[in-house]
């Protein structure tokens, strides 16, 4: 793969942005993983923010950022992809969610159609963000993308299976949200109080399993 | 330690919030003007972590179960200790069974109450600030409720009583007004170049409503539409408080410091960290400006708030010294 073109831009006083278009591809993201490991020890560099085809780094208030822009675009173009293969979780679903006839409906599938759609593959976590501990997940079958809802939900419960456009998440603060909501599940993705608060990293892979189907 | 008599609005335990975390989406936090509660714990020779209160549009009140010395600062609440007027950005050491109340600001947005000692709450990720999304941080997680009590780092016990503060005359930038009209700084950001001349003088021209349904989450503004030369689908990225983004409305809107950590509107640029204060303390309903600058320009500005915290750290430490 010949690498992508990617914009660097500022993003205030101490922060610097780059970005590459999309759609979403496991190959670009393969690169901005890569890319974050080696700015996380670069000067001056407090912290850095993965999105999806992109990287925040966030500088500490006095340090140069200017010679890093700099540099930046160099770095992106020696990147390799990042080798390997994050850890493979399974995530019980009970499937059956307030959206989910509506969602099998606009699709013109079945709800079993639906069911085995999305517990078939095996998602990767792009990036985590938005909310503590939210997976945006690539890997979701085509045929289930649905636009966002018209209007949010004032409160969607932590552990809703939801999808949102082209991308499937799980819910994992109790919070407001424009997704569809086609399930739920026990697992915890995010608790302060553990050592690792996240359940997901980046890189990891995800298979959401049929543990019940009520409709 | 104190009791909380009534919440008001909205008053969290704050300090100067998360960071490191946003890769596993968890946000900054903390106090919104940053400076008032930095200039408050100074006023007390705390730490500049220590935790305070963070109280928007007044409303508040507590009673004192130990002796505690506190600070007030940020906007005029009309602050009354015992029914007796307390200026703001003034340290005073209370007894048991006073009463300190805060009325609706009058000017401004947030008042903060920092006590010696700092707030003695648990550090949760790194800082004790409340992060309302994540239910975690500050006290339990949450806004505070009349009854309940917070415990203070270091109670006043035994100490000489305090009572001093910083006069306008003196430290003439902390009595701005946030009411009428406020300006604020950007550093532009990637897709400012997708406006053309003609939008880019209208969006620095425009004096923008900040709308009733602005908070810590988010400033919206109302105004005129701006439209871009091209439409663009972004993917989410990592986003700072103070971000402006220009969602498909035209009108845009700040993130503050419990926005989320990601987001994909088109994004116009960044206010710059040394005015966020500044937006915190704009009233709702009141204008707001915009002032194109470089980032170098920026951050000589947030020096200068450095520079501030400093030297009424040290203009009061003889106060401190028994």
């Amino acid at each position: 793969m010949t690498t992508p073109a990617a914009h660097v831009s500022e993003m205030g006083e101490s922060a610097l942005l780059i970005q590459s278009a999309g759609p979403m591809s496991l190959d670009v993201q393969r690169l901005y993983w890569a890319l974050d490991r080696s700015c996380r020890d670069l000067p001056g560099v407090a912290e850095t923010v993965l999105g999806v085809h992109s990287l925040l780094l966030r500088f500490d208030p006095q340090a140069e950022v200017a010679e890093t822009a700099a540099r930046l675009q160099d770095l992106w173009n020696e990147t390799r992809p990042a080798g390997g293969q994050g850890r493979l979780l399974e995530i019980p679903v009970h499937y059956g969610g307030e959206d989910l006839a509506d969602l099998a409906a606009s699709h013109d599938l079945r709800i079993d159609e639906v069911v085995a759609l999305h517990s078939a593959p095996t998602y990767t976590v792009f990036a985590l963000g938005s909310q503590p501990g939210f997976p945006y997940l690539g890997g979701l079958d085509p045929r289930l993308a649905t636009p966002r809802r018209s209007s949010p939900r004032q409160r969607v419960e932590e552990g809703s299976v939801v999808i949102g456009g082209e991308q499937a998440g799980v819910i994992a603060r109790t919070s407001p949200s424009g997704w569809h909501i086609i399930g739920a599940t026990r697992v915890s993705l995010f608790d302060h109080a553990r050592d690792e608060p996240a359940l997901l990293q980046p890189g990891d892979r995800l298979r959401f399993s049929v543990e019940e189907v009520s409709a | 330690m104190i009791r909380i008599l009534t919440p008001g609005l909205g008053a969290t335990v704050q300090d100067l919030g998360r960071s490191g975390l946003a890769n596993i989406g968890v946000g900054r936090s903390g106090a919104m003007d940053r400076r008032a509660l930095r200039v408050a714990n100074a006023l007390l020779g705390n730490a500049e972590e220590a935790a305070g209160l963070e109280i928007t549009l007044g409303g508040f009140s507590f009673e004192t179960l130990e002796p505690v010395t506190i600070a007030l600062a940020g906007a005029d609440t009309g602050a009354t200790l015992d029914g007796r007027p307390l200026p703001r950005w003034w340290a005073r050491t209370l007894l048991p069974g006073q009463v300190l109340r805060m009325g609706h600001s009058r000017t401004g947005m947030r008042g903060y109450i920092a006590v010696s000692g700092g707030l003695d709450v648990p550090e949760v990720l790194g800082s004790r600030a409340t992060d309302a999304k994540g239910g975690f941080g500050g006290h339990d997680g949450r806004a505070l409720k009349a009854g309940d009590t917070l415990t203070t780092g270091a109670e006043a016990r035994g100490t000489r009583a305090l009572d001093y503060g910083l006069s306008p005359r003196a430290w003439p930038d902390l009595w701005a007004d946030g009411s009428g009209e406020t300006e604020v700084r950007f550093v532009p950001a990637m897709e400012w170049a997708d406006y053309d001349e003609e939008a880019r003088a209208l969006f620095c021209a425009t004096g923008w409503t900040i709308e009733p349904a602005s908070n810590r989450i988010g400033y919206r503004l109302d105004g005129p539409e701006l439209v871009p030369t091209i439409r663009r689908e972004l993917l989410s990225h990592g986003i700072l408080p103070g971000t402006i983004q220009l969602p498909p409305s035209g009108r845009p809107v700040i993130q503050m410091l419990d926005a989320n950590t990601v987001g994909g509107y088109p994004k116009l640029g960044v206010v710059i960290d040394a005015d966020l204060p500044l937006l915190a303390q704009a009233t709702l309903g009141s204008t707001l400006r915009f002032r194109e600058i470089s980032a170098a320009e920026a951050r000589a500005a947030r020096r200068r708030e450095d520079d501030l915290v400093s030297a009424i750290r040290r203009a009061t430490s003889h106060q401190r010294k028994g």
